[in-house]
């Protein structure tokens, strides 16, 4: 080494510390068998139901990998130090969210009530413009910290995004929760375009107030109080959260837009007390709101005694709304077992409405069982800790932010629905990520892997040579020895 | 279908799936323990072929330089360790090359430190191989030791080097 030092071409060699290979091929790897499992699975559900193997095997197969290779070819264009996970784990859930589509679309009770039919078709649509937005942010957003630009922009997108479900002619009222937009005959959940824009707010303006926020505070009982006038921020977003509840009836996009500002509020400034503030907080807003607005006591009751609900809503002369939905994902849950009932082979058809939007978890965990449930909340899991790693690395604090907010919605949004569906917290009207039917969905999520992508690639760049400092010459002539 | 058959690709499934997840955590252990030590070493591998051409065209009085920087004792240090503040635990390999430090979105060591200038202060080796440390006009000031710096100072191996709350020492 030390024959390579102290030469006038010192400037262009590298520092071997930070950065990492650039995995494109691991990447490529992962991604067949990422493909290739959901095609052993959709190949599964046609033998079991028909004894056949599905004629649109090969059509699936192919738009699936052809989609998977569009992005990885991107990838190794645009961000060739990305993570080698993100991708693979993407395409993995949302394959098996097609077949499960699929596996439901055979169901005759849910194309009788118009749930099922041709939906998986339109899911594989939704997945490809949701590459192509993915490919979009690759292409045209070349670093990350340009967004930091955008900082109040996107406050007031991201607050229109929020409100546009309450504008009169264009909000639209699915079963008491008011999330929709109807243009035409699309309707959007702005709210999942929402989050993304929210959390590009939330870096750009907790990255220039974290030193405010983290440093002048008290200490009480092991806690750091923070000042009074420092509350401010987290009573806006709390307020605004509480105002979502209340006017939107939706307890999940209300959870996650609070959720997402503690959990950044917590990062930026390693104060424990931010989450203990939070959480009182959301607990307090929520029962309160429970406590007057009907649509959210329907939810709780259905949460805290769904059998009851199951009662009621098979009993003729009862009226109100009351849903079997919950009790029957519960025993589609319980008769998949540990090991599941096999592709096709189960019966989630029963919970009919949104069994394959927010329900979509009961299928897997009726067909594939807890072994395979559990798989797939490590898929889950695995992707926001590929996002949060990507924070640790990046070397900027608005990337850092940026990842850490990302991920941890992508988080939040997998606990309120697989809670929701588990029955561990009341259910809300959000999908899970990737899996379940939804244009917004889909999208949406593939955007935030591609904000991913991006910052994960600038983050594991080799640093870049040092430019040649025309000062530093100067300074070793002119130094006395 | 046979039940046997569906019995068989249910489990196989639900193998094929684990195995995914099992490849995929495998991946991030690698990039865990395996990248840094070793792509260290071979990047250092592949630079050499490139740095013995330049060396062969380099003009006769570079390579005398290099001759001078070749000379540098068993006590020369390899690293650069941060040692205290938010960046602590990180290590910088020392191949010859000028380490800016600053709050800078460019510098070598990116200080996320309020009492750091945006280029703060500089580490470079000398035609002798000994390494410099020079402040760059900080507001706050460098500190070898105890002692504010005023010229460019030859850093000692082991001398806590103090930036703001950041302190940063040379190992070997």
């Amino acid at each position: 080494m030390s024959s390579t030092s102290n030469t006038p071409t010192h400037h262009t060699s590298t520092i071997g510390a930070i950065g990492a290979p650039s995995r494109r091929n691991t990447e490529l790897a992962l991604l067949i068998f990422a493909v290739a499992i959901p095609v052993f699975a959709y190949a599964n559900v046609g033998l079991a139901l028909n004894d056949a193997v599905p004629a649109g095997l090969l059509g699936y197969g192919l738009g699936l990998g052809l989609l998977a290779g569009i992005a990885h070819l991107v990838v190794r264009k645009f961000a060739p130090y990305a993570d080698p996970l993100l991708l693979p784990l993407a395409t993995l859930l949302n394959g098996l969210g097609l077949v499960a589509i699929w596996r439901l679309d055979q169901s005759r009770l849910l194309q009788s009530i118009g749930v099922a039919g041709g939906k998986a078709t339109n899911q594989l649509i939704y997945t490809a413009m949701g590459i192509g937005l993915f490919v979009a942010v690759l292409f045209f957003l070349k670093d990350h910290r340009t967004l930091q630009r955008y900082t109040y922009i996107s406050m007031a997108a991201s607050l229109v995004l929020l409100l546009l479900p309450l504008v009169p002619g264009l909000g639209a009222d699915v079963y008491g929760a008011k999330i929709w937009i109807s243009v035409g005959s699309f309707t959007i959940q702005p709210g999942e375009f929402a989050k993304i824009v929210l959390a590009i707010f939330f870096a750009g303006y907790l990255m220039v107030k974290r030193d405010a926020l983290a440093l002048a505070s008290r200490r009480f009982m092991g806690l750091y109080l923070p000042r009074g006038r420092d509350l401010g921020p987290i009573l806006v977003v709390w307020a605004i959260s509480i105002l979502i509840l209340v006017f939107e009836t939706d307890l999940g996009t209300s959870l996650l837009f609070f959720g997402m500002f503690v959990i950044m509020l917590y990062v930026a400034t390693e104060r424990t007390s931010w989450i203990v503030f939070g959480l009182l907080m959301s607990a307090a807003g929520a029962v309160g709101v429970a406590s007057f607005e009907p649509h959210i006591q329907v939810r709780v009751q259905a949460w805290l005694d769904p059998m009851h609900e199951y009662v009621l809503s098979r009993t003729p002369g009862v009226t109100g709304v009351h849903s079997d939905q919950l009790q029957q994902a519960l025993w589609a849950f319980g008769s998949g077992g540990t090991l599941g009932t096999g592709w096709g082979q189960g019966h989630s058809e029963l919970i009919r409405f949104a069994a394959n939007s927010d329900f979509i978890l009961a299928t897997f965990g009726e067909e594939l069982g807890l072994a395979g449930i559990m798989a797939i909340l490590l898929v889950y899991g695995l992707i926001v800790e590929r996002g949060v790693r990507t924070a640790l690395a990046a070397r900027d604090p608005f990337g850092k932010l940026l990842a850490i907010g990302l991920s941890g919605a992508f988080a939040l949004q997998v606990f309120v629905v697989a809670g929701g569906v588990m029955g561990l917290i009341p259910l809300t009207g959000m999908t899970m990520p990737f899996l379940a039917y939804g244009g917004s969905s889909v999208i949406a999520n593939w955007a935030l892997i591609g904000i991913l992508i991006r910052i994960s690639d600038t983050a594991r760049r080799p640093a870049p040579t040092p430019a040649a400092n025309p000062d530093a010459e100067m300074t070793q002539v002119v130094r006395p020895s | 279908m046979s039940e046997l058959t569906l019995t068989v690709m249910r489990l196989g499934f639900l193998a094929v799936l684990w195995l995914f997840v099992i490849v995929a955590v495998q991946v991030i252990r690698s990039d865990l323990f395996g990248t840094r030590v070793t792509q260290r070493g071979s990047r250092r591998e592949a630079a050499r072929p490139q740095q013995a051409a330049r060396q062969q065209a380099a003009p006769p009085q570079q390579r005398a330089q290099q001759g001078g920087g070749g000379r540098r004792g068993r006590n020369a240090p390899t690293k650069l360790v941060v040692s205290e503040g938010t960046l602590t635990g990180t290590t910088v390999a020392l191949q010859g090359q000028t380490i800016t430090l600053g709050r800078a979105h460019d510098s070598t060591i990116v200080l996320d430190d309020d009492y750091a200038s945006s280029r703060h202060a500089r580490i470079y080796p000398d035609r002798d191989g000994q390494w410099i440390v020079e402040d760059l006009g900080s507001t706050n000031g460098t500190y070898l030791d105890r002692s504010r710096l005023t010229t460019p100072t030859p850093i000692p191996l082991g001398a806590p080097i103090r930036i703001g709350k950041t302190v940063i020492e040379l190992r070997k």
